[in-house]
């Protein structure tokens, strides 16, 4: 069965982000394909490679980088969203005529069109946030 | 056509738990994660009506957010059901539809 994945909130105030990845690593562990994943509002700030949490604490924008590297996985970031939070690809930050640009390997910017392509073309579309 | 509603609100703070028991369906299914799986204690202010909504729906909890809420299985109300991320995506798959109560 195909997934669409939505998250809504970042890593840092709620706990929706990490009950999505631990959902995605289900899905994939039982054979279901995740179609894509998008990140809208907050959750945008899932993929910022400039993130340093403690140690000790779990890092979500990698984590998240990592099993898309692992599964192939499409993971968006509204490009609305992004902008506003200052997660930026390099094409986007060259647009704007920034100087720097953050955002994780694995991940892309795009826009709300991805999240309907995503609800028509999946089976299931499962919306996580706070 | 069977929902699944995901609920991850506690019904002591907010109150999209009760809309869900208000527009869930006989044959619905509600999965409790997140702040929601406090709901799943027995004795509290909130237990009769998921008790009343069990009547007709099947009532679920994601155990490691019960669990790491520090609620002991004993507390649970009887007839709910544990599951684990594995039986989530079993839900998804298993009700054609599925509602994130936010």
């Amino acid at each position: 069965m195909k997934f669409t994945i939505m998250i809504n909130e970042g890593p840092y105030q709620h706990q929706s982000s990490d009950s999505a990845l631990q959902f995605a690593r289900a899905v994939l562990a039982q054979g279901h394909e995740i179609f894509r994943v998008f990140f809208y509002h907050d959750g945008v700030n899932n993929g910022t490679r400039l993130s340093v949490p403690p140690a000790d604490d779990r890092l979500l924008q990698k984590e998240w980088s990592e099993l898309s590297k692992k599964h192939d996985l499409d993971l968006v970031l509204c490009i609305a969203a992004a902008q506003r939070r200052g997660i930026m690809d390099a094409s986007e930050a060259e647009r704007q005529g920034l100087d720097a640009n953050n955002i994780i390997e694995g991940f892309r910017i795009s826009g709300l069109g991805q999240l309907i392509e995503g609800g028509i073309q999946s089976d299931r579309t499962i919306v996580f946030g706070d | 056509m069977a929902m699944l509603h995901i609920v991850n609100k506690s019904p002591f703070e907010r109150v999209s738990f009760r809309s869900c028991l208000n527009h869930a369906k006989a044959g619905d299914s509600i999965l409790m994660i997140e702040d929601a799986a406090v709901a799943a204690m027995d004795n509290t202010s909130f237990s009769d009506e998921l008790k009343a909504a069990m009547a007709d729906k099947s009532v679920y909890v994601l155990g490691g957010d019960y669990a790491a809420r520090g609620l002991s299985e004993d507390r649970m109300i009887d007839g709910i059901k544990s599951v684990d991320y594995a039986g989530f995506v079993d839900l998804t798959v298993e009700n054609e539809t599925t509602q994130s109560w936010l």
